[in-house]
């Protein structure tokens, strides 16, 4: 059994590629303004995007920019489909939202909305709840991109038939830091074979990433 | 392969090793005290660390000024596991895989040092403590996180990455945490009672609890059991509500049991004491075909331990396993569930094979494991 | 009570990030839960926050909320009947 990477999505420094080619950018501004023009140009018309913390939301784009340019949902059963994600910050830009909340005895005021997005892996259920993918969850923490972990894991899955696919990367907001990278991972087989898509290991995961 | 769960140890208000808390488990004592915390000194039914006994360690660890509260219990634990086992972590075959949900969250709070709020900084304070040869693996996935990083630390064994993984897990009583889960009316004023039909939710509970996963068969012994399968699933239905069908979870467990016809002798589940997530759970177990297989959660003795939890409640059920025991499903009653289930009611002894494990959380995630005697 | 009502739907949409509901979109006897603005149960402990945040009142027991929040109305007079100022 081979698996490929049939689709890959880059968001960073104001703009969105997929597979290489640079889809959308904007002129430097606020990363939280850079969501909303990303929303807006992905389409994906969610109403419940609003209500998310930056953390999903930035994960919730990558997430529709891969699956408008990939055939995996059409492919692959929700229930063998794997969720698999990792950063460096976890859901901290969210935790210090809710710690100011906190921090006066006199303007105590926590909020739940805020404090269900303080688990980064919040990320991974608003991606299960728009796409309806029902398999097998992780998020990581690690310093930097961890390919080799990524790939590892994510074969292992594949190989003892946890999983049939996989929606794998790295989506980290901290501040005025924002990155995401989100590759699709599938089975290659006679009907969905394109030159186009890549072997999965770790080399060209981490190229995928730095490029 | 086979890999299997080897030596362990908690350290909570219940006590500092395993032995310690599975026999005050047994003894229904519980960690949960009602107790004025937080700036507008509010009470709160907790299950927090005596700051006495803690103090009283620390003069055993060195450099231990510079460690965090839970740095330190995670070395305390850590250490106790690994004297006992002569595992090594600069053993390039051995991993650590730590599991937390908030880690060391109380430094936001303070202005110590906010870089210690990065869950991967604290890692590798605990792995560089010990000499780690790889860089400790951080898993926070809600609560789920204990019960996914044993399943996580089988696959990668299995994959031949290494051979042995010492799996911790812990997360500490925070304002951060007991004022969020306040704000969702989420927690109990009183000792929790899960699968009660008079339960009112959640106690905060803190602890850290180490397990070593292995495929050394040098390494069983008389408190080890097989790991035969586990696996995770998503209910793709609320991000903090539990799915009313189960359905995560069901299929969790559906796939673990998939293939295996070991007879399950009880399950220990996550039972927080939520309404609705008892609800869930007994709703998924119904489902599943084990209306008559004994249940219970530990969560009277601990409160939830979020990234702990899955680690703590799985080390107490292997010994249960081990020692033929059924432990009463602690504040528990009167039953009161949307599915039909059989809650333990009292300590009792009985042969056993197998145990399930399970877990769910926040983002929807549910997890299962299955566990054998060796 | 409507000059109360106006000021509610646009705190409304801000504390629950409706973003793309216009105040206009918020019938004042329309039901805000279920099928009316498809609010969850995260939004109806917001609503909590949003009473003790602008109106100083405390909702001790958050099933009381069911009825408190049945509508822009009933929130009106929730507040009217119980508020500071």
């Amino acid at each position: 059994m081979e698996f490929v990477i049939t689709t890959y999505c880059k968001i960073k420094n104001n703009a969105i590629w997929c597979n290489g080619q640079k889809l959308f950018s904007v002129k430097e501004m606020p990363a939280s303004d850079f969501l909303k023009e990303a929303y807006k140009f992905s389409e994906m018309n969610y109403p419940k995007f609003h209500k998310m913390d930056n953390l999903s939301k930035l994960g919730l784009i990558a997430a529709e920019i891969c699956f408008k340019n990939s055939d995996l949902l059409k492919n692959n059963d929700p229930e063998n489909t794997a969720i698999i994600l990792s950063n460096h910050s976890s859901s901290l830009d969210t935790d210090r939202i809710h710690q100011n909340s906190i921090a006066n005895k006199d303007r105590y005021l926590p909020s739940p909305a805020i404090f269900v997005y303080t688990l980064p892996n919040i990320v991974i259920g608003e991606i299960a709840i728009k796409y309806k993918i029902t398999g097998e969850n992780a998020f990581l923490v690690s310093d930097k991109f961890d390919a080799e972990t990524l790939v590892n894991y994510t074969q292992q899955l594949l190989k003892t038939n946890m999983a049939g696919a996989a929606l794998c990367g790295w989506i980290n907001y901290d501040g005025s830091d924002y990155e995401a990278f989100i590759y699709l991972v599938e089975i290659q087989k006679d009907s969905i074979k394109s030159v186009n898509f890549k072997a999965l290991n770790q080399t060209i995961v981490n190229q995928l990433y730095q490029n | 392969m086979e890999v299997f769960t080897s030596y362990h140890n908690i350290v909570s208000p219940l006590g500092f090793t395993s032995e310690e808390n599975y026999d005050a488990v047994l003894n229904n004592n519980s960690g949960l005290k009602i107790q004025s915390f937080g700036k507008l000194n509010e009470s709160f039914c907790l299950g927090s660390i005596s700051a006495e006994k803690i103090n009283s360690w620390k003069k055993n660890y060195i450099g231990f000024e510079k460690l965090s509260k839970l740095e330190l219990l995670s070395i305390i634990s850590i250490q106790d596991v690994l004297n006992k086992s002569k595992v090594s972590l600069s053993d390039k075959r051995t991993l650590l895989i730590y599991s937390t949900t908030k880690g060391n969250i109380d430094a936001l709070g303070s202005n110590a040092n906010p870089a210690k709020a990065y869950l991967s900084n604290m890692a590798n304070t605990v792995g560089d403590y010990f000499n780690a040869a790889n860089t400790p693996l951080v898993l926070s996935n809600a609560c789920i996180s204990g019960l996914l990083a044993i399943i996580m630390a089988k696959r990668s064994i299995e994959s031949g990455q290494y051979d042995t993984i010492v799996v911790c897990g812990g997360d500490i009583i925070s304002e951060f945490t007991v004022s969020g889960f306040k704000s969702f009316n989420a927690l109990s004023a009183e000792p929790c009672k899960p699968f009660d039909k008079n339960r009112l939710g959640i106690n905060l509970g803190e602890a850290v609890a180490t397990l070593i996963v292995t495929n050394n068969k040098n390494l069983i012994n008389k408190d080890s059991a097989q790991i035969i399968s586990g696996a995770g699933a998503n209910d793709a239905n609320h991000i903090s509500g539990p799915s009313r069908t189960g359905d995560g979870l069901f299929h969790a467990i559906k796939k673990t049991i998939q293939n295996q016809n070991e007879e399950i002798g009880f399950i220990n589940a996550h039972g927080t004491a939520t309404p609705f997530n008892d609800d869930m759970e007994s709703v998924a177990f119904e489902r599943s075909g084990f209306s008559n297989v004994p249940v219970n959660s530990l969560k009277g003795y601990y409160g939830h331990t979020l990234g702990a939890a899955g680690i703590l409640e799985t080390i107490i059920s292997v010994m249960a396993l081990n020692r033929d025991q059924l432990i009463y499903s602690g504040g528990f009653k009167e039953k009161g569930l949307a599915g039909n289930i059989t809650v333990i009611e009292k300590n009792k002894n009985k042969k056993m094979n197998a145990f399930l494990k399970t877990a769910s959380g926040f983002g929807g995630c549910n997890a299962a494991a299955l566990f054998k005697k060796c | 009570m409507d000059a109360l009502i106006e000021k509610l739907k646009v705190q409304i949409i801000e504390q629950l990030n409706l973003a793309e509901v216009k105040p206009e979109d918020i019938k004042p006897d329309g039901p805000l839960f279920g099928d009316g603005l498809g609010l969850d149960s995260i939004d109806a402990l917001e609503l909590i926050v949003l009473l003790e945040k602008h109106y100083g009142i405390k909702i001790q027991n958050p099933a009381d909320g069911k009825k408190i929040f049945e509508s822009l109305r009933t929130m009106a007079e929730f507040i009217k009947s119980h508020g500071k100022s």
